[in-house]
């Protein structure tokens, strides 16, 4: 199993692991329940690929259209950088990193 | 978007926007990729385009129908290994390049999304070429394939693509246009998510290019220059025009257009061209030719010619040439107007004119140059090194190919040590940013990491100092077969100078050379310049004060180099060892200058600084240099005995303020601190005794010692914003250089203890500290205090006790100056102040405000010890 899943105070804490594409996918089922916010612990992800660009972009409008917070907490300053070049980190808030 | 894209349908805009966003993920995504990723990478790829070299070149004459299968197959094998070659080893992720010497490193950051724009001359070549280059930069590509060379080139990027996604690249880190056309060309240029425009195309599409305000590299056409001088190897040249004229048919833009040969050897080339394939066209077929293939309206070649075989283009022209003819030469008498062959010509016709010289020939070669082809590749064969030096200075080309073929030649790699490229940088005289051969390094935005470096200080002073009563005996030991002491009346009078005649070593020639005691004028300079030319003075002897040694020190400069222009000498600098001016080397048999001080303040004796008053032109001229500096200097006590009580305490507190400033300065070292310490705390323990009893020896004597510790201490780490105000209060209101000094003394340490408003640039200093080092100057005298505040307060009443013991003026208001008069001359007084040098070591950066402050402070006369409280806000 590459995630593992918490309840938060109000709301979803996911882990991803080495499958991100995966992770994201079920943090896309999460929304569907989820109220507030959902953080996406991403301490364990060490690079993103194309393809996990496209499902963070995809899970982003999922949550805005659910109007849910999506926070990325443990994001290493490398995705971090990728997501600004895609312009895709002001649509996340972001924890620790 | 932008102009010129109305034209793009809904669809067509659509399919653009996802090529960007494409190559955009795949850009960001390949930011996170090593050194390692991204070698891994390269090396299947290059070794796909290799495997693919020959399908490919057959891909592209079979689309483009221009130029030779075996040539393209050629530049496909250079585009993939020999770029490889000069790629594998070199450092694209991260740090690419290391300065520890000089505390640099660069560091590669990606572009990001290039828009790559690809000839019909060289289809596939140049994209095997880029798709390298990028993946070694970690760039993403869009290609915008010349719109009749479409499919070869996505031919091209496919095998390399899939062979790079295989391997770890990003997908869609390259794309390629399809069926595309000159409107897609200008919606992608003008995209704000492409970062780089990389143009090597034909002239409309480098200039859309530059147009766009995107950063662009163009790559233009040329107009390749030859000359063949009669020193050249004839043999070789021709094989090499041929070999290049023909590669590919002539398609590569470096290739060879017009040759200009050399009288002397005019006949035997164009006999060894025939010899080898060529076919010589005669003054009709010349004619033909020109007509056939340069457009009369443009001036610009036929594209029908563009590419194709020399036998094919006569057969066009209706010229009846041999079979297999290689090449067709056409003579021509004149060039750009006078004929309409010298252009750029894209395939084997070669025009060639007979020089009748050299400065003939290199006129020719110019006007092909700027015919179309500046900055981009000229060839020159000869043997004469010379010859080679002035073509290389009158003609504008980015690459100056030397007894070699020019299109394989500027290519890189094969007949010279260039860079591997099928991009050349063609400078502004193309219309572009570069004359380099396009590389991996221009693919990157490099970063230079530049860490604190420490300036190299110095410490520099005579390298001998005599000191103490007697040290005048030490002069025997000089030898001297002519020597001028040049000292003032009024210390001849008092047998200073029969002292230091009798030390000297028997058998000198002495000229006494007694000049006024006032600051030095020029002429007084020049006069003793005339002296010491008239007396051949292998020594001077400088005696008296600073005024008299200053004087001695320019004598000895232009006496020894006459050619010093004080003026530029005197130039203003902010680093002694960067500036504009500099001094005369020393020459070999200088004389000698050996400094004997009067007075116990100024420390010229020791100093690399002398002042110098041009009457003439109404202004003083400074000069500083270490080659200034006496090269000994003799420090006795027995000259100063009789030295008057005001002279002794305005020299003293000169002598205070040069080791305060000096201790404090932005320079300061363990070096001058060492001196300067010892100068304060003997300055504070003997000038009053010096000055109280001036026939006591021993206070006479440290003081003396004292004044050369400080100036050894300012010579090398200089002053403070002290002198800055006193030389400008010195010279608005005649006030003494002391007294000026002592009126602002304890304003400004108050003042620098504080914090500064703007800190002074500082390498070499770690922190601000000029408050901690008057502290210590504190403890160092016992002065007492708890903090470093009351440390400071104690210093600056220490500074009060004793200017009030020498009876130093403790107000401007005291020296009769009214406040009207202060107010007035205030901007000149200030305006002064901050135009001297002097304050460019203060620990804080004065302010004009703050220098008016200060001038107010020391008219008012406050400034005690409360002062330095209340500046640093107790």
């Amino acid at each position: 199993m590459s995630m593992s899943m918490n309840a938060v105070s109000n709301g979803v804490r996911l882990r991803l692991g080495g499958d991100v594409l995966q992770g994201l996918q079920e943090a896309r089922e999460q929304l569907k329940s989820a109220e507030g916010e959902i953080v996406l612990d991403f301490s364990a992800v060490r690079r993103i690929q194309p393809s996990g660009v496209a499902a963070m972009d995809k899970l982003a409008r999922a949550a805005e259209e659910k109007g849910i917070r999506v926070v990325l907490d443990g994001v290493s300053v490398e995705i971090y950088k990728v997501l600004k070049l895609v312009k895709l980190a002001p649509r996340f808030s972001f924890g620790g990193m | 978007m932008s102009a010129g894209v109305s034209s793009l349908s809904e669809q067509r805009i659509a399919y653009l926007e996802e090529l960007v966003r494409q190559a955009r993920t795949a850009a960001a995504v390949f930011t996170q990729f090593t050194q390692e990723d991204v070698d891994g990478i390269v090396k299947p790829m290059v070794l796909a385009g290799l495997e693919r070299a020959r399908e490919l070149a057959r891909l592209a004459i079979e689309e483009t129908r221009i130029g030779v299968l075996e040539d393209k197959f050629l530049k496909n094998m250079v585009a993939t290994e020999f770029v490889y070659n000069y790629v594998r080893d070199k450092r694209t992720v991260g740090a690419i390049r290391e300065f520890p010497e000089r505390g640099l490193t660069e560091v590669a950051e990606p572009i990001g999304v290039i828009f790559s724009i690809t000839p019909i001359t060289n289809p596939t070549s140049t994209v095997l070429f880029k798709c390298i280059m990028a993946i070694k930069t970690r760039n993403a590509l869009i290609f915008g394939p010349h719109p009749k060379a479409w499919r070869c080139c996505r031919e091209a990027m496919r095998i390399l693509y899939e062979t790079a996604v295989k391997h770890g690249a990003p997908e869609g880190v390259f794309t390629c246009l399809e069926e595309p056309t000159i409107e897609d060309n200008v919606y992608l240029m003008h995209h704000k998510d492409v970062s780089l425009i990389d143009a090597t195309g034909g002239r409309g599409a480098v200039k859309a290019a530059y147009s766009s305000g995107k950063p662009a590299m163009g790559v233009g056409p040329g107009n390749t220059p030859v000359y063949v001088d009669r020193t050249a190897d004839l043999d070789m040249a021709v094989v090499d025009i041929i070999t290049s004229k023909t590669f590919d048919n002539g398609t590569i833009c470096a290739s060879e257009q017009t040759v200009a040969i050399d009288d002397a050897v005019y006949d035997p080339v164009l006999r060894k061209f025939g010899e080898l394939g060529a076919h010589i066209c005669n003054e009709r077929e010349t004619a033909v030719l020109a007509r056939v293939l340069i457009d009369p309206e443009t001036g610009y070649p036929q594209p029908l010619a563009v590419g194709q075989k020399a036998a094919d283009i006569a057969r066009i022209a209706g010229i009846k040439v041999k079979p297999h003819t290689k090449l067709l030469i056409t003579p021509i008498q004149g060039v750009v107007r006078e004929h309409p062959l010298s252009v750029e010509k894209l395939f084997p016709v070669l025009a060639v004119y007979r020089a009748k010289s050299l400065e003939d020939a290199l006129k020719v070669c110019v006007d092909v140059n700027h015919a179309g082809g500046r900055g981009h590749t000229a060839v020159v064969f000869s043997h004469n090194d010379e010859v080679v030096r002035r073509f290389a200075e009158a003609i504008d080309a980015g690459r100056i190919i030397v007894n070699s073929p020019g299109s394989i030649g500027a290519l890189g790699g094969v007949y010279n040590d260039m860079v591997p490229t099928f991009s050349f940088g063609c400078g502004t005289g193309g219309g572009n940013s570069t004359t380099d051969n396009v590389n991996v390094y221009h693919y990157l935005n490099i970063k230079r990491v530049a860490r604190r470096t420490q300036t190299h200080m110095w410490f520099r002073v005579p390298n001998q100092i005599y000191f103490n009563r007697n040290a005048v005996e030490n002069l025997r030991q000089f030898e001297s077969r002519s020597t001028v002491i040049v000292t003032n009346p009024a210390l001849e009078h008092m047998g200073h100078a029969d002292a230091v005649r009798r030390a000297m070593s028997p058998g000198t020639a002495v000229r006494i050379l007694a000049i006024p005691d006032a600051e030095p004028e020029l002429k007084v300079v020049l006069e003793g310049v005339e002296a010491l030319k008239l007396q051949k003075a292998d020594q001077i002897i400088a005696l008296g004060g600073g005024s008299v040694i200053d004087a001695a020190k320019i004598m000895k400069l232009l006496y020894e180099s006459p050619e010093a222009d004080l003026e530029e000498l005197a130039a203003p600098f902010l680093d002694i060892r960067k500036r504009v001016a500099r001094f005369p080397a020393e020459k070999p048999g200088r004389p000698r200058l050996i400094a004997i001080p009067t007075t116990s303040g100024t420390g010229s004796e020791v100093t690399p600084f002398a002042v110098l008053t041009d009457k003439k032109a109404g202004r003083k001229v400074t000069l500083a240099d270490y080659s200034l500096t006496p090269d000994v200097a003799i420090v006795d006590p027995q000259f100063v005995m009789t030295m008057p009580k005001g002279l002794t305490a305005d020299t003293g507190i000169d002598c205070l303020t040069h080791a305060l400033e000096a201790f404090v300065s932005i320079y300061s070292s363990p070096y001058t601190d060492s001196n300067a310490m010892q100068a304060i705390r003997l300055a504070f323990q003997f000038l009053p005794i010096a000055y109280e009893q001036p026939g006591d020896e021993e206070a006479r004597t440290m003081m003396h010692n004292a004044a050369t510790m400080a100036a050894m201490a300012f010579a090398n780490a200089s002053v403070g914003v002290n002198h800055a105000l006193a030389h400008s209060l010195g010279a608005r209101f005649g006030v003494v250089h002391g007294r000026a000094n002592a009126l602002m003394l304890p304003h400004v340490i108050a003042y620098n203890a504080s914090v500064p408003t703007k800190f002074m640039p500082s390498p070499n200093q770690r922190a601000y500290n000029a408050h901690k080092k008057y502290a210590m100057t504190a403890d160092w005298l016992g002065l007492g205090g708890q903090t470093v505040e009351e440390k400071i307060a104690n210093l600056v009443a220490a500074v009060e006790r004793l200017l009030d013991r020498v009876a130093m003026p403790r107000s401007i208001a005291e020296l009769g100056i009214s406040k009207e008069d202060f107010e007035k001359a205030m901007p000149e007084l200030a305006g002064n102040a901050f135009d001297d040098p002097s304050w460019r070591t203060n620990p804080r950066m004065p302010l004009m405000s703050e220098l008016t402050e200060l001038f107010w402070s020391a008219y008012q006369g406050r400034g005690r010890a409360e002062a330095a409280g209340a500046a640093r806000g107790d």
